[in-house]
């Protein structure tokens, strides 16, 4: 399943950081604690992987949602 | 600052006066009238459907004033959508809050001619299918009292207005924010989306707008869209109000076509006092340019992009050469910082850290490595707020090391070349107001 991206609602996200723990490839921590997303559309073989750290996430704070249509193609890291 | 006006300027075509400030009738609503005429009468609306007066502003080019310059019509439109699909009647919500402590243009708008602002409530609640339009200014400012005897004057309006005093606090006029003040008393921003378009106060769609851009849609819906579109940038026509304060001779309030350039505008307030370095355009979540490579460029969205500037709020504070860019920008970020509604990670953590990196960049206790740090934090932060607050101290970080690129590299070996021992930049005192209404304050 393609087409969707993972997001934070940013106020209710504790910054524990349980989510990079489960989804390494697509979440990295800021110094802070709170999540760095990849931004571009979940590659089907990662969409197991996104499922199991939204459900575990403690605040329901991560979310993977249908990738609006102005989602970036290129990963965080290389924007700006 | 003080609420001087002069003159729109000339352009190529001659001469313009001003549109909202000319006249300053004040709240004498008989007056109003004879000065602009009297309210437009519009039908009814069935909820779904938008009125005339909507595609009159979308063809007028409106754009909102309140910072973003997103296409006024347009956003109409989307209310107007989402009452259809939500069978829920929407909300009118006038921003005059005013955040930006650089700026005073819609408080001498309310001062100078309040009706205005007031038609445009009622005629874009009637063009929504709105039954109530909420006009919201600061708790203890001028406009409030000022828009609660305008109010008073009137009778007979088809939709009801009510006067609303929100706490002043910087990120309490962020759209999410007064919406969730209008419905629950409570001036902290939202998760979005859902927007405040689609749902806002008290879960309807909502049509929340800048005071100054009321008050031009209370102009469209008199003259119409083609004389709108007679001044100013074809992409966002009409005049601005651009709040001129810094090393200029009369600071205040200056009407003038959107795209005048920099050094017209400056000429209105009196000329510069001496010579200047730089200037700060928008207001505090806008962005420092260069004077000298901004100076004859358009003032407006496109205008200015080319040295990273925007018109934003309509704030241009004109810093003299005599003081240091670092230092004015390090207590400003310190101040937003301040702001920050604590809410979310990356903005309360991550503006706490870019403001103590300023705090010694001022200072000149940064070293070279604490520089790379600034920079890695000012590149992680935009985007990952619940709003665009933390998005706009960012910018205005970033373009002080750009502008100031010079003075960094000095301050980096501990030197300052400013002589002035004094402030340019407004920065309030004092504590953060409650973001929650008072005990027995009415909010809705
Ligand atoms: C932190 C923050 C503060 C803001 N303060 C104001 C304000 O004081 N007045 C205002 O009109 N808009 C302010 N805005 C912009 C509003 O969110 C909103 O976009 C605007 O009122 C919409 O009006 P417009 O379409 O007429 O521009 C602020 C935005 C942010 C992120
Ligand atoms: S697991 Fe949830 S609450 Fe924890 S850091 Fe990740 S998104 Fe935030
Ligand atoms: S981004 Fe900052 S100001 Fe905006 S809601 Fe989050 S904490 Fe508050």
């Amino acid at each position: 399943m393609s087409g969707h991206i993972v997001t934070v609602d940013r106020i209710a996200c504790d910054g524990f950081g349980t989510c990079a723990q489960l989804l390494p490839e697509r979440i990295i921590l800021d110094e802070w604690g709170y999540p760095i997303i990849d931004p571009t559309p979940v590659k089907g073989s990662e969409h197991q992987h996104a499922k199991r750290a939204v459900n575990a996430c403690p605040r329901l704070a991560l979310k993977l949602v249908k990738a609006p249509h102005d989602a970036p193609a290129r990963p965080v890291a290389q924007r700006r | 600052m003080t609420s001087t006006t002069r003159p729109a300027p000339t352009s190529g075509s001659g001469a313009i006066s001003p549109r909202l400030l000319g006249d300053a009738v004040g709240v004498d609503l008989g007056k109003h009238v004879k000065a602009f005429g009297p309210l437009p009468s519009q039908h009814k609306v069935k909820r779904g459907h938008a009125g005339p007066l909507v595609a009159e502003v979308e063809a007028s080019g409106l754009a909102g004033r309140g910072g973003g310059w997103f296409p006024t019509g347009r956003k109409m439109n989307a209310v107007v959508s989402a009452a259809g699909a939500s069978r829920k009647d929407p909300i009118v919500v006038v921003n005059a809050m005013e955040g930006e402590p650089a700026a005073s243009k819609d408080s001498v708008l309310v001062h100078r001619n309040p009706h205005l602002v007031l038609d445009g409530a009622v005629l874009a609640a009637q063009a929504v299918g709105s039954p109530v339009a909420y006009v919201v200014a600061h708790r203890g400012s001028r406009s409030v009292g000022t828009l609660e005897r305008a109010v008073a004057q009137r009778t007979g309006d088809p939709v009801e207005l009510r006067v609303l005093s929100a706490p002043a606090r910087y990120v309490a006029s962020e759209e999410s924010a007064l919406a969730h003040f209008v419905g629950e008393g409570i001036g902290l921003p939202v998760t979005v989306p859902p927007r405040v378009f689609e749902s806002g106060v008290r879960r309807r769609p909502t049509f929340l707008s800048n005071a100054e851009t009321f008050a031009h849609i209370a102009l469209i819906a008199r003259r119409g869209s083609g004389w709108f579109r007679q001044v100013g940038d074809p992409p966002q026509p009409g005049t601005m109000l651009v709040s001129v304060s810094g090393a200029v001779a009369q600071p205040g309030v200056v009407e003038v076509p959107t795209g005048t350039t920099m050094r017209q505008i400056l000429g209105l307030a009196g000329g510069t006092t001496g010579s200047v370095a730089a200037a700060v355009t928008g207001g505090y979540g806008g962005a420092w340019v260069s004077a000298g490579a901004a100076i004859d460029l358009p003032f407006s969205v496109d205008g200015l992009r080319p040295v990273g500037g925007v018109p934003g709020a309509g704030v241009l504070a004109v810093l003299p050469t005599d003081a240091c860019g670092l230092v004015e920008t390090g207590r400003v970020v310190q101040w937003m910082a301040g702001q920050s509604a604590g809410q979310c990670g990356p903005c309360r953590f991550g503006l706490a850290a870019v403001s103590q990196d300023f705090a010694m960049l001022a200072g000149g206790k940064l070293k070279r490595t604490g520089l790379g740090a600034l920079e890695k934090r000012l590149g992680i932060i935009p985007g990952r707020g619940a709003c665009r607050h933390p998005d706009g101290v960012v910018r205005f970080a970033a373009s002080a090391l750009q502008v100031f690129g010079d003075e960094v590299q000095r301050h980096l070996s501990g030197q300052c070349s400013a002589g002035r021992r004094t402030f340019v930049l407004p920065v309030p005192a004092g504590k953060v107001d409650l973001p929650v209404a008072r005990p027995g304050e009415e909010w809705r």
